[in-house]
């Protein structure tokens, strides 16, 4: 028998000062993830520090038009939150086309932002992976990749990030919102949140031992925004992404795009959000020659292998038919 | 008696289906036994060799452990013709996965962790574990699965090819794909001095009990095989397992009850799947589309340690006339673990390219599908010369093109659009052999009035059990709910396994014969029953000997329409009707939800499942369900399975083909051609994945 012990938190500087300097210990949010990776002999937490009865299960919208999500906040009822749906709708799709309905009646938006790859290799403990066991090797890369990343990604890892939630808030720039371990507050841009694996894969995000992420700020969309969440997967629900596209578009009177964001899901170890194909389309017409080229920007600095090739061309087209559907006013 | 309703057509709910819903049916893993403690096996890590040390110290000093097994201290086996069986009599390794040692403890978790705490050291060979055309080893087996021959080659095939106006030659795949029922294989083992009971989930238990018999070397009646609820099987359950066979051996070996659960991820080692297939189709026809030659030569794989060759190319033998033709099999035995039966094993991979490759030669022929395969209806089994009992296929393909408005297609590939999608429809043919094995059964008249009937069926969630009940309910001409009905226990008597779509022929016919011999001795003691009751027994084994040479089969036709994202390449099956042919059908709920779950199962597989096999590792890879696809809910939109009524006397008394296989095969084809019809290209290896698709959509 393993044997582990469960605390429930009550605030969250117990919890915190339960996690700090204890590299054993962990944070518990719906376990959907971390009880699976416990089964597994991949997460091997001595202590597990249950958050779920921490004040941080609300979702309030503000007058500026932003909202504030509590990293409790199940992901069921984040996708069926009115405000959710009318103002940020391609969030409440990418909550609705992840996991399934028991899942998502479970998932937190804090553990579904932290949960681990789904690579194969990563979740089997008798094989070589740097992420799980630094320096071992990674197996994917002369094995089976075909659903791992394209870009970003290192010689030591090519893991990607499973959220179809977090992508969509790369998209609307969302900022996480965390409580340090010394009990200080700190904000952190999602773009800055996550870390690329270069020769540290096991390094995903900035937080440290005992950080506890308390909200989710999604600024208000820009002001005439249209917005979607498009998963291409292998199956037509209860799969992760092949690839996700998420874009938010506003459009001059005479078409040109005032403002374009994209994040690309699936393809990358992180929630990938496309800037040089932003810069490419900003202000310009969305011809479908122009959003190739931008796609073809994005992926400049891609890192294919032979498995995964496909997604570039896949993402491509998915970026095209997205921004020219937005553009054309429609919510596709 | 003249007003008594028949059971048999109606559609009679399961007779256990309460329990199920409210938990109360037990399943193997859940009988509670005192004094029971738990084995979990350790896996191989390595794809061939053999182990050097196995070091169980550390997992002997962790709490509640009370053995390690290995083949140094396991109980003996007698030997084997199934390797898979000799669970720690070797310390060779074959595959990746396989049992080297096992863990008991006091408690489940005790056990898994001591398992991982077990070191084992090995000595490791290169090992091979992907099937592929050029592998030296490959060679032709005499014989194949169910003991059809490997090789059959009639008339000068490449001549005839060669002549033939119209011609096709493709070459086809489908992957190699895991059973994975919904309850994992789960075993209690108890030894009673020399007396073993199993609690298992099995889909034969009489026959699990003679194999576990001989494999501990104790005579048939000393092991008792315990099966009264089986969730599901798919073929992974009627042979006994490794893990079967190392919870006896641990009781065995440690005078203790013992339970064995795999989990998701330890099925995919242990437990059946169905082999990859590397098929090469070619048909020579004329211009009015008889077929002149048909030659389906296919490579598959097996284990090292048993050599099962399944018999894909079985069924292109019987489906067309065309006088020269030639089926191969070729096997390589590689590093992997032993493939076996899986829903409709040669069937379903063997028609997949058949049944493309017919649709290619319609195109070629430009002649529509349906009339294609209607010219080619051969007048007897084109292999053995002998008449059909019953042949429908043509009358299928008929009432299904009706049901399905074929009359409006046009047959153009690649020019109907909706939006971003491109739509499209395909047909393909279904087959699956009347297979019938003696079996034993036993009727009772109680002195209240009621009726018990015996048989040691397996009801693996098909129904079996419903469907027996009410063929004795028409036997003994009384009312279904004055029947008991005891199934799933070896001790009733000899029976086969439910497999090869078997069990209601092959159980209904010897409840079926009992049932009449308790009419008739009811009837000379002019309805007196004793106050012990009145009990016959019947055998089938000389009624199947005197049946007449024929050629048995159950048809099909399967229709499915298409759209295909052009965007994306997604496939979405709109929809799937299929039409069958397969005698008499004993229960129409039941059986729809046989058919159905087959076709589900078939969309499946040509356009999801795919057990992906690491090259590095040696070890299947996607070994999860979140890794290893199965159709979703939401893949499955407009399905109806409709069957004909078929009355054929030269089967069984009751008139019965079977159903729970052909259901899936077919289905693969029709989908292909389907996609083919909407986009234009064909796709010719399972699973149609995205990926594939984009790669032949025009740019
Ligand atoms: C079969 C299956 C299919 C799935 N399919 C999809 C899919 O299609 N798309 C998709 O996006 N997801 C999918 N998921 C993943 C699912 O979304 C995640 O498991 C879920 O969101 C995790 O949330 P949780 O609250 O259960 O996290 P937990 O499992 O409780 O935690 C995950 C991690 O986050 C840490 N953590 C949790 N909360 C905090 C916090 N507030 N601060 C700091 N650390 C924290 C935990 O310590 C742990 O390391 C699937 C999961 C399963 C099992």
């Amino acid at each position: 028998m393993r044997p582990f012990s469960y605390e429930r938190a009550t605030d969250s500087g117990a919890a915190a000062t339960a996690v700090k300097d204890h590299p054993e210990a962990m944070f518990l949010a719906g376990g959907t993830n971390l009880v699976d990776l416990m089964k597994l002999g991949v997460a091997r937490p001595a202590t597990l520090v249950d958050i779920t009865r921490l004040p941080y299960d609300r979702i309030e919208h503000r007058a500026d038009g932003s909202v504030l999500i509590g990293a409790l906040v199940r992901n069921s009822e984040l996708s069926g939150d009115p405000g959710v749906r009318e103002r940020f709708p391609a969030l409440a799709e990418a909550l609705l086309s992840g996991a399934s309905g028991q899942l998502r009646a479970i998932a937190t938006t804090g553990g579904n932002l932290l949960q681990r790859t789904r690579c194969p290799y990563f979740q089997d403990v008798t094989k070589p992976c740097n992420k799980r066991t630094p320096g071992t090797g990674c197996s994917a890369i002369g094995g089976l990749h075909r659903d791992l990343g394209v870009i970003g990604t290192s010689d030591a890892c090519v893991a990607t990030h499973p959220s179809d939630m977090a992508v969509a808030m790369a998209v609307l720039d969302a900022i996480v919102h965390v409580r340090l371990a010394d009990g200080a507050d700190r904000t952190v841009p999602l773009s800055e949140f996550y870390l690329l694996p270069g020769d540290t894969p096991h390094r995903e995000t900035v937080l440290a031992s005992g950080d506890l992420v308390t909200r989710v700020e999604l600024p208000a969309p820009p002001a005439g925004a249209v917005m979607r969440y498009w998963k291409v997967r292998d199956r037509w629900s209860y799969a992760f992404a092949v690839v996700s596209v998420a874009a938010v578009v506003a459009t001059t009177a005479d078409g040109t795009l005032r403002e374009v964001r994209l994040a690309l899901g699936g393809v990358a170890p992180v929630p990938w959000r496309a800037r040089q194909a932003e810069q490419v389309l900003t202000g310009r017409h969305p011809t479908p020659e122009l959003l190739r080229a931008a796609a073809q920007a994005e992926f400049a600095a891609a890192r294919p292998l032979p498995q995964n090739a496909f997604k570039i061309d896949l993402a491509t087209d998915m970026i095209t038919t997205t921004v020219r559907h937005l553009a054309g006013g429609r919510q596709a | 008696m003249t007003m008594l309703e028949r059971a048999v057509g109606a559609a009679v709910a399961r007779i256990e289906g309460r329990d199920k819903v409210t938990g109360a049916a037990r399943y193997a893993y859940e009988y509670p036994v005192p004094d029971v403690v738990y084995a979990w096996p350790v896996q191989s890590t390595i794809a061939r060799g053999r182990v050097r040390v196995i070091d169980g110290d550390a997992a002997l000093s962790q709490p509640d452990v009370i053995a390690v097994l290995d083949s140094g201290n396991a109980p003996r086996l007698q030997p084997t013709d199934d390797a898979e069986m000799a669970v720690l009599q070797s310390g060779d390794v074959a595959y990746r996965g396989q049992i080297v040692a096992a863990v008991v403890a006091g408690t489940l978790e005790a056990a898994r962790e001591a398992a991982a705490a077990v070191r084992v050291d090995y000595d490791e060979d290169a090992h091979d574990v992907m099937l592929r055309t050029d592998d030296p080893q490959i060679f032709a087996p005499e014989t194949v699965n169910a003991g059809f021959p490997g090789v059959l080659d009639v008339g000068d095939v490449e001549r005839a090819l060669a002549a033939a106006p119209v011609a096709i030659d493709a070459t086809y795949s489908t992957p190699a794909e895991h059973t994975s029922p919904m309850e994992p294989h789960a075993t209690i083992a108890i030894w009673d001095g020399d007396a073993l009971t199993v609690y298992n989930g099995d889909q034969g238990p009489w026959m699990t009990s003679m194999a576990l018999a001989a494999l501990f070397g104790l005579p048939g009646g000393a092991v008792s095989v315990i099966a009264d609820h089986v969730g599901g099987g798919f073929g992974s359950k009627a042979l006994p397992r490794p893990p079967t066979v190392l919870a006896a051996l641990a009781a065995r070996a440690v005078g203790r009850p013992v339970k064995v659960a795999l989990t998701r991820q330890q099925m995919f080692s242990l437990v059946t799947y169905r082999t990859p297939t590397i098929q090469r189709v070619r048909l020579g026809a004329g211009r009015d589309g008889r077929l002149a030659a048909i030659s389906h030569d296919s490579l598959q794989q097996s284990s090292t340690l048993v050599e099962f060759c399944e018999q894909t190319v079985t069924p292109t033998r019987i489906m067309y006339a065309a006088p020269n033709r030639r089926t191969t099999h070729r096997l390589a035995q590689l590093d992997v673990p032993t493939p076996g039966w899986m829903r409709a094993p040669g069937e379903m991979p063997g028609m997949f390219a058949l049944e493309s490759a017919m649709d290619e030669l319609a195109y070629a022929l430009r002649m529509d599908p349906i009339e294609v395969r209607v010219v080619n209806e051969p007048s007897a089994d084109p292999e053995s010369g002998l008449p059909f009992s019953s042949r429908n296929l043509v009358a299928c393909l008929r009432e299904g093109a009706a049901r399905f408005g074929w009359a409006e297609r046009d047959p153009t590939p690649g020019v109907r659009r909706d939006g971003r999608w491109l739509i499209g429809s395909g047909v393909a043919a279904s087959t699956y052999p009347v297979y019938t094995m003696a079996s034993t059964a036993v009727a009772r008249a109680e002195p209240g009035g009621g009726f018990t009937v015996r048989v040691a069926a397996a009801d693996i969630g098909t129904g079996a059990r419903t469907a027996l009940a009410q063929i004795a309910a028409d036997e003994l001409r009384v009312p279904l709910e004055r029947v008991g009905i005891e199934v799933g226990r070896s001790g009733l008597g000899s029976a086969p396994f439910a497999g090869g779509s078997m069990g209601t022929s092959s159980w209904g016919w010897a409840v079926s014969k009992a049932c009449r011999a308790l009419v008739k001795e009811l009837a000379e003691r002019s309805g007196a029953i004793p106050s012990d009751g009145l009990e016959t027994q019947a055998d089938t084994t000389e009624d199947l000997q005197n049946r007449k040479q024929l050629s048995r089969h159950a048809f099909g036709a399967q229709f499915a329409e298409v759209r295909v994202d052009a965007d994306s390449g997604q496939v979405r099956v709109d929809r799937l009707l299929g039409v069958f042919a397969a005698g008499r059908i004993v229960n129409a709920r039941t059986a729809r939800s046989q058919l159905l779950g087959g076709m589900i199962m078939g969309l499946s597989t040509a356009l999801y499942e795919n057990l992906e096999m690491d090259p590095q590792s040696g070890d299947f890879a996607n070994h999860d369900l979140a890794g290893y696809h199965i159709a979703s809910n939401s893949d499955v939109r407009r399905i109806e399975a409709h069957w004909i009524d078929e009355h054929d006397d030269e089967l069984n008394p009751v008139g019965t083909k079977g159903i729970g296989e052909i259901g899936i095969v077919g289905t693969a084809a029709a989908i292909a051609n389907a996609v083919h019809h909407a986009t234009g290209s064909r796709q010719r290896h399972l699973p149609i994945t995205l990926d594939r698709v984009r790669a032949t959509l025009p740019r």
